[in-house]
C-alpha cells in the first residue's frame, strides 16, 4: 500500500515595497514578517512564533535522491540569518531568496491544503496590513502570489510529497513529468507573453502558465536556475530509511481553491500509483522540456505531442488517461492513504468535471480555472478597449490578479468557485491540522511557547530550565496526530510534565 | 468492485439550437457581455493609473 499522502505547499510572494526610492526585497520582506509577528501574536496570547528558531541542524538542500550531485550543479544555499518563524498552525513563515514564503503545515489531504494555503494568503493579508500601520505615511508593502515577474525572473510556489522510500526514483521521474507538463492544462495561473529570447508578443500573446518558460532541464538538483521539471533534491524531514519527500518545482501559484486542490489531488493519485505500481501505461515524451512549454502554449489543449516512439498524443488525452487509471485505482484499493474513499472521491469528480469541460469549452470553466479566468477577462478588454496583446494595460491585468489586498485584487472579483468556507480558513490560520505531526508541532507551540527554543520539520526542542535542551524528534509525519497526543497534550500544564509523559511512554 | 465508467458531459454548444433558440441564445449572450462589461467596470475602479510604470517597475529578485 501506498504510504499516505502527507503533503504541503509552499509559496514564495513577489513583494513590492511602494513609496520609497529604492525598494530592499530582503528588508521589508523581514518587515512584513516582524510586523505580523508584533501585531498578531501579543503577549499573553498563545503564540509561538517570535521566540522560537527555526533549527537548520538537519537542513541539507543539497542531497540529490539519484545518489550524486552532478559537476557544476549548484546546490541551493540555507540563509540562516534571516527571520523565521513557526505559527501555531504548524507553518513555517520565513524570508527566503528576497521573498516572504510560507509553508503551509503537513496536511493529511488535498482538501486540507486548500484551507492551510487560503490561510497562508490571510497571513499575508493581515502581514501587509500590520506593516502598514508601522511604515510612514505614503509607504506600504505590498506581496502578489504569482510566479514571474515579466522580466526573467521567477520565484516559486512548490509542492511536498511524502513518499515510499522503496519507490525506484526513475518510476517516480516517468511519471511525474508526464503528469506536470499536461496538468498545466488546468493548473496554469496564465500569462500574457513569454520571457523567452526571441518570442514576442505576437508568437506566444498568451500562455497557460507563468512557470514553463523556466524550465530548462528534465531531472535535477537546482532551483533557481537551469530549473528542471523534476526537482531531485533529497531531504525528507523525516525517517530517511522510510521516506522521501518529492519537491515538486513545477507548478504555478493558484489563487483558485478548485486549481489548487486539483494541483495537488491528482498528484497524490498519481505518485500513490506508482508507489503501488498501479499504473498500466506510461508517457514519455520526446523532448520533455520543449513539449512543458509547447503545452503551455497550446491554448486549444490539442495540439499533438510527439513522443518518444514517435507516436503522438494531447496533453488532455495523458490527463484523461491518468484519470482512468486513478478511477480504476480508487475502486481497487484502498484509498486510506490519500484521505479515504470520500476525499478520493471528490479529487475524482472533479477532475473529470474539469477534463470534460477543457475538452469541450475551457472558456466554461472561468469559474474554476485561474488561466481561464484571466484569459476571458483580457480578451472581454481586449475587445472593449481595442488593445493589442503587447498593451501594458493586459500585463498589469495579469499582475494586478495576484495583488493580495482584498480591495485591489483582480482575482477577487472574477466570480470564482471556492471550495472551503471562510470559517475553515480562519481556523486554519491558528488551528494545526489534526491529522498529522503538525499537530503536535502547533499545538506545542500554542501551550509552550515560552519553553520552546527550536523547531524544525521534524522536531521541536525544549528548554525546561535547570535540564539540558531537549529534542523531541517528530521523524513520522503520520505521527503526532489528534488521536495520538490530543489527550497528553490537554492534560499536560508544562513542558516539563510533557516531556516527563513521553519519557515514560519510551 | 465495478469499475466507474467515465461520463462525458455534454456541454450546451455541442447540441443544435433551432432558430428561436437562436435569438434566445443571443440575446443571453448580449447579457453575459454586459455582465462582463459590469465587472470590467468594477475592476477598472481598482487598476493602477499608470500601466505602463508599474509594469516596467515591476521587477522581482529570482527565486526557487
Amino acid at each position: 500500500m501506498a504510504v499516505p499522502k502527507i503533503v504541503g505547499i509552499e509559496t514564495e510572494y513577489a513583494i513590492v515595497h511602494r513609496g520609497v526610492e529604492e525598494s530592499n526585497p530582503i528588508t521589508a520582506s523581514s518587515f512584513l514578517i516582524n510586523a505580523y509577528l508584533s501585531e498578531v501574536y501579543k503577549e499573553g496570547l498563545p503564540g509561538p512564533a517570535r521566540n522560537v528558531s527555526w533549527d537548520f541542524e538537519d537542513e541539507m538542500p543539497g542531497n540529490d535522491a539519484r545518489g550524486f550531485a552532478p559537476m557544476g550543479s549548484m546546490a541551493p544555499v540555507v540563509e540562516t540569518h534571516l527571520v523565521n518563524a513557526v505559527l501555531t498552525n504548524g507553518a513555517r513563515y520565513y524570508v527566503d531568496h528576497a521573498h516572504p514564503e510560507l509553508s503551509t503545515p503537513e496536511c493529511a489531504d488535498a482538501r486540507s491544503v486548500v484551507a492551510f494555503d487560503r490561510a497562508g494568503e490571510l497571513i499575508a493579508i493581515q502581514s501587509m496590513e500590520a506593516a502598514k500601520k508601522l511604515l510612514p505615511p505614503g509607504e506600504e508593502i505590498v506581496v502578489y502570489k504569482n510566479n514571474s515577474d515579466g522580466k526573467g525572473n521567477s520565484y516559486g510556489t512548490h509542492e511536498n510529497y511524502l513518499m515510499d522510500r522503496e519507490t525506484p526514483f526513475g518510476h517516480i521521474v516517468q511519471h511525474a513529468t508526464a503528469h506536470f507538463v499536461t496538468r498545466q492544462i488546468f493548473i496554469g495561473a496564465g500569462k500574457v507573453g513569454s520571457e523567452v529570447p526571441g518570442l514576442g508578443f505576437d508568437d506566444v500573446p498568451f500562455q497557460l502558465t507563468q512557470r514553463a518558460d523556466f524550465f530548462e532541464e528534465e531531472v535535477g538538483l537546482e532551483t533557481t536556475l537551469k530549473r528542471p521539471i523534476i526537482n531531485t533534491r533529497d531531504e525528507p524531514h523525516a525517517d530517511a530509511q522510510r521516506y522521501r519527500r518529492l519537491h515538486v518545482i513545477a507548478g504555478d501559484a493558484n489563487m483558485s481553491e478548485i486549481a489548487t486542490f486539483l494541483k495537488v489531488g491528482t498528484t497524490t493519485m498519481i505518485l500513490a500509483m506508482v508507489e503501488d505500481a498501479f499504473c498500466d501505461r506510461d508517457f514519455i515524451f520526446k523532448t520533455p522540456v520543449a513539449t512543458m512549454r509547447n503545452v503551455s502554449y497550446d491554448l486549444s489543449l490539442k495540439a499533438p505531442i510527439r513522443m518518444a516512439d514517435d507516436s503522438s498524443i494531447t496533453a488532455l488525452e495523458i490527463q484523461f488517461e491518468y484519470l482512468r487509471m486513478a478511477q480504476k485505482y480508487a475502486a481497487e484499493r484502498d484509498m486510506a492513504p490519500l484521505g479515504g474513499a470520500g476525499a478520493v472521491a471528490e479529487i475524482l469528480e472533479r477532475w473529470e468535471m474539469v477534463l470534460a469541460g477543457l475538452e469541450v469549452d475551457p472558456m466554461q470553466l472561468a469559474d474554476q480555472l485561474d488561466w481561464v479566468a484571466k484569459k476571458k477577462l483580457l480578451d472581454r478588454y481586449r475587445d472593449r478597449d481595442a488593445m493589442e496583446w503587447d498593451d501594458a494595460r493586459l500585463r498589469l491585468i495579469d499582475l494586478q490578479y495576484a495583488d493580495m489586498r482584498p480591495h485591489k485584487s483582480v482575482f477577487a472579483r472574477v466570480g470564482m468557485q471556492t471550495l472551503v468556507t471562510h470559517e475553515e480558513v480562519e481556523r486554519a490560520v491558528f488551528e494545526p491540522p489534526e491529522e498529522t505531526r503538525a499537530y503536535f508541532r502547533g499545538k506545542c507551540l500554542q501551550q509552550f511557547a515560552t519553553d520552546i527554543v527550536a523547531a524544525n520539520w521534524d522536531s521541536l526542542v525544549f528548554d525546561v530550565g535547570d535540564e539540558p535542551l531537549r529534542r523531541v524528534p517528530m521523524m513520522e509525519p503520520g505521527r503526532g496526530t489528534r488521536a495520538h497526543v490530543g489527550s497528553l497534550l490537554e492534560d499536560c500544564d508544562s513542558a516539563l510534565e510533557l516531556l516527563r509523559r513521553l519519557d515514560g511512554n519510551r | 468492485m465495478a469499475e466507474r465508467e467515465q461520463i462525458k458531459k455534454p456541454a450546451p454548444s455541442e447540441q443544435e439550437s433551432a432558430p428561436g433558440e437562436t435569438e434566445a441564445a443571443s440575446e443571453r449572450g448580449e447579457e453575459l457581455k454586459a455582465e462582463m462589461d459590469d465587472l470590467l467596470d468594477e475592476i477598472d475602479e481598482v487598476l493602477e493609473t499608470n500601466a505602463e510604470e508599474f509594469v516596467k517597475s515591476y521587477i522581482q529578485k529570482g527565486g526557487q
